[in-house]
């Protein structure tokens, strides 16, 4: 039940997970309320989630993702994608706002894609979910001393130094991406590039998928 | 498969290099005209080939440059019918119509380009309507992808969002397994249209490549394994809450009649005793005579029948989506009934609105596996829901059905025509209805009694549906009657396929119900936009001139007494033919659930008379 992706309804193309399961929405014990408000799914409370999508490694998969929640009108935030240690298979990770209902109808409307092959809500895991910065920030004789100070204190890395600039790689949370962000910006930030969230779940547990045939 | 004369020129890009040759030689291929006849064994063989082996035996296409090489080997195939269309939308309808009354995957084909975009609308249309279909295409040589090439668009692009799964086939050894997967993909599960784009190169490329097993296709598409069977526990909270249930309604859907689930919908009504209202895909899935059918619902449904859902304590809904037509405003649905939802696509559950016992599966599989665990019952035990549903029904069909045939401006009243033409083919015969307010008429009055002799565009609402359809489904059922009801709107989008049904002996009879007017429109704007009939009237032809002009026998009915012999005299033709009625102007549907409005909020009535 608290993992709103698996409850509810079994999405196509998870063989492993129970066909259906009572929905979390209203408990079915309760007697239902005449002439209250019939409540309109996804109008709850909005916020983060992260989603994994398990995909094959085909070309217009990318698209036909990004066209779903296009379409489907989801707001999503960020989405980063590679492969995974099978060359055949990628791995997503999307992050996007919305109310548990309206995630898991994402994450079911992501399963109706044919190169899906999973789909795993891991906001309520313990998870690593860091991104990769780059940072080129205004530094002149004057301030670089002060900008690379700042930089490692926040375990980031100059890459590059010119003559009135140094590039910064930084990776982790948003949160202290952004706070590194906030920090540098006042010698002023000349360019930025973010990848946008990777997360992977803590300790032995894996996000498990049928696989493709070679 | 000659090569070019002409060195590669300096206009290439990146001329003497692989690519540019490779896109040269293209170029030269799109303007050569005949292709040597070795028959050797090429991708458009692969093509016929894998629709054989599919069960395939009818396509509806049109050709094109880039499928010449597929038409030049047809031929081949006389097992493969093929019903040239008169507009490509039309080969979709018509396989659209083909695969609802036979529940076989319906078969068109277009060329690349407008072709291809033609074919769109009624891809959409299939999609949904969760009709199966293949739609094949041919695009311009791999080489030229990209390049704009003549006649050439991202049709996969175009088509993306609204196919179950779409190919960009540039390799003719890939054809065997593509269409495996296609005809797997648009026909399992909650089925839907897949399309498949064909470079022009790949149709004529040699390839001995063999067709796949079932099993090497499944193993392809492990992200695809639909639930077919209900979870054993949702089935016990479904047969508690029926059994608790006093005042329960059965809500039929599409997936009833795609499920072919028509039996077990009708063995667990039956058992449990509760009333079927059915969806305006959802007509037939129930026989309109059998005590427990209680009609159609929604927007233009009868007013009983929302009234029993608005105060129904249980919803069963069955192969059914809560469309915005079916529940109005979601906030004043039902508000009293808890909601038992079955569908076989997960992502259905819980969209519109929020259910209390979710079922995945197929269901028919789900009914046949409930049907034993509800108590039964008699109807007695139901007697004071039962009076009050039949009292509810009385009274709304008595507003709602005038019988005398004509309308208070001395025309012919359109439900009458409708009812006519339903008892005239002993309500056996497949009617295809257009869009606007002769859809709601036929849905209402066409009186069905079997699966699939109801057939209507009902998720995309597309105008012009009816002729090419009919066409299909006449050709899919040729043992039933088949009859396309439109407007005189709708008529006019497609009216170009009654050559189809001439060169390829189709024997549609084609009902215009002809108001001279976009009747839906001017109802809307006389009750919504205060009479400003803007564009809602309509030109038409001479309906009977028309179709003389292509041989098709043709009658026109003005007066009640003439519909019966109207109707009689097209369906003594031996082949397709026309009835024109002259239809009252101004009639409009009732009942009328405003946009944005609640079920309880139906117009029944305008300016104090009803119509
Ligand atoms: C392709 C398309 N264009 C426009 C519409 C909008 N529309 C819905 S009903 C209607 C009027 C239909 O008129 P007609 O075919 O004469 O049928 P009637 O309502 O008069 O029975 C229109 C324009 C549509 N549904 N489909
Ligand atoms: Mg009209």
């Amino acid at each position: 039940m608290s993992d709103p992706v698996t409850s509810a309804a079994a999405p196509t193309g998870a063989p492993a997970t129970p066909a259906s399961a009572p929905s979390p929405a209203r408990p079915a014990a309760a007697a239902p309320a005449t002439n209250a408000e019939r409540a309109i799914p996804g109008t709850g409370t909005a916020h983060r989630h992260v989603l994994v999508a398990v995909v094959n490694n085909r070309p217009g998969v990318l698209n036909r993702v990004a066209n779903l929640f296009r379409a489907r009108n989801f707001n999503i935030e960020s989405l980063a994608v590679g492969h995974t240690e099978r060359p055949d298979v990628s791995r997503m990770t999307i992050t996007l706002r919305g109310d548990d209902v309206a995630v898991e109808q994402a994450a079911k409307q992501l399963y109706k894609l044919i190169d899906v092959l999973k789909v795993q809500d891991v906001t309520a895991e313990p998870r690593i979910e860091h991104e990769l910065a780059l940072i080129k920030v205004r530094a002149t004789n004057s301030t670089r001393a002060e900008v690379l100070k700042v930089v490692e204190l926040y375990k980031g890395r100059v890459v590059d130094v010119a003559a009135d600039s140094v590039i910064v790689e930084a990776t982790g949370t948003e949160d202290e991406i952004d706070a590194l962000v906030a920090l540098v910006g006042g010698f002023g930030i000349k360019e930025m590039v973010r990848t946008g969230s990777t997360v992977m779940v803590r300790g032995p547990q894996v996000v498990e998928y049928e696989g493709v045939a070679k | 498969m000659t090569m070019t004369t002409r060195a590669p020129g300096r206009h290439l890009p990146g001329a003497g290099t692989p690519e540019a040759s490779a896109i040269e030689h293209a170029r030269a291929e799109m303007l050569q005209e005949a292709k040597p006849r070795g028959r050797t064994r090429i991708g458009a063989d692969v093509v016929c080939e894998s629709l054989l082996r599919q069960g395939v035996d009818v396509i509806f296409g049109y050709p094109g440059g880039v499928l010449l090489p597929l038409y030049d080997v047809l031929g081949d195939y006389p097992q493969l019918r093929h019903v040239l269309v008169r507009h490509e939308q039309g080969a979709a309808h018509a396989a659209d119509g083909y695969a609802r009354v036979t529940g076989q995957v319906g078969v068109c084909l277009a060329t690349s380009g407008p072709g291809a975009t033609n074919l769109v609308t009624g891809i959409a249309n299939a999609m949904l309507d969760s009709v199966p279909m293949v739609a094949i295409t041919g695009n311009v040589a791999a080489a030229l992808l990209g390049k704009d090439a003549f006649q050439e668009i991202d049709i996969t692009g175009i088509t993306l969002p609204m196919t179950k799964h779409n190919y960009l086939v540039r390799d003719a050894n890939d054809l065997p397994h593509v269409f495996a997967e296609a005809f797997h993909i648009a026909r399992t599960g909650r089925p839907g249209p897949v399309h498949i784009d064909i470079t022009k190169d790949a149709l004529q490329q040699e390839t001995r490549a063999q067709h796949p097993d079932e099993e090497t296709v499944l193993a392809a598409i492990p992200g695809f394994r639909p639930t077919y069977d209900g979870h054993p526990r949702q089935l016990r909270l479904a047969a508690k809450m029926i059994d608790e249930a006093t005042r329960p309604v059965i809500l039929a859907g599409h997936g009833i009649l795609l499920a072919g689930a028509s039996d077990q919908l009708r063995a667990f009504a039956e058992r449990a005793q509760i009333p079927v209202a059915h969806t305006l895909l959802g007509v037939g899935a129930m026989d309109e005579t059998h005590p427990l059918e209680y009609g159609y619902m929604g927007m233009h449904g009868w007013k009983h029948v929302n009234r029993a859902i608005q105060s129904a304590d249980l919803l069963i809904a069955l192969g059914m989506r809560f469309d915005d037509r079916v529940t109005g405003k979601v906030s004043t649905y039902a508000t009293g009934a808890r909601i038992i939802h079955v569908d076989i696509d997960p992502a259905e559950i819980g969209k519109n609105v929020s259910v209390d016992v979710p079922i995945v599966g197929d269901v028919g599989r789900v009914l046949t596996a409930l049907t034993p665990l509800v108590a039964e019952r008699r109807p007695a035990d139901r007697a004071a829901y039962f009076e009050q549903l039949a009292a509810w029904r009385r009274e709304s069909e008595s507003r709602s059905w005038h019988g005398s045939g004509a309308w208070r401006d001395g025309l012919l009243s359109a439900d009458y025509v409708v009812e006519q033409i339903g008892a005239a083919a002993n309500y056996d015969a497949t009617l295809v209805a257009d869009v606007g307010q002769n859809q709601m008429w036929v849905a209402r009055y066409g009186g069905f009694r079997r699966p699939d002799s109801h057939l209507s565009s009902g998720g995309l609402g597309t105008m012009g549906y009816a002729l090419p359809a009919a066409m299909g489904a006449a050709v899919g059922r040729p043992d039933k009657e088949t009859w396309a009801i439109c407007g005189d709107g709708g008529f006019q989008m497609t009216m170009q396929q009654l050559g189809t049904l001439v060169q390829e002996h189709i024997p549609v009879k084609i009902a215009v119900l002809d108001n001279t007017k976009l009747g839906m429109i001017r109802q809307w704007q006389e009750l919504i936009y205060a009479g400003n009939y803007h564009s809602a009237h309509l030109l038409g032809p001479d309906y009977l001139k028309l179709a003389e002009a292509y041989g098709i026998p043709a009658f026109r009915a003005t007066t009640p007494d003439e519909v019966p012999t109207a109707i009689a005299a097209a369906q003594a033709v031996d082949g397709p033919a026309l009835v024109h009625f002259r239809i009252a102007d101004e009639q409009n549907v009732f009942p009328f659930m405003p946009a944005g409005k609640g079920l309880s909020d139906l117009i029944e009535e305008w300016g104090g008379a009803d119509e």
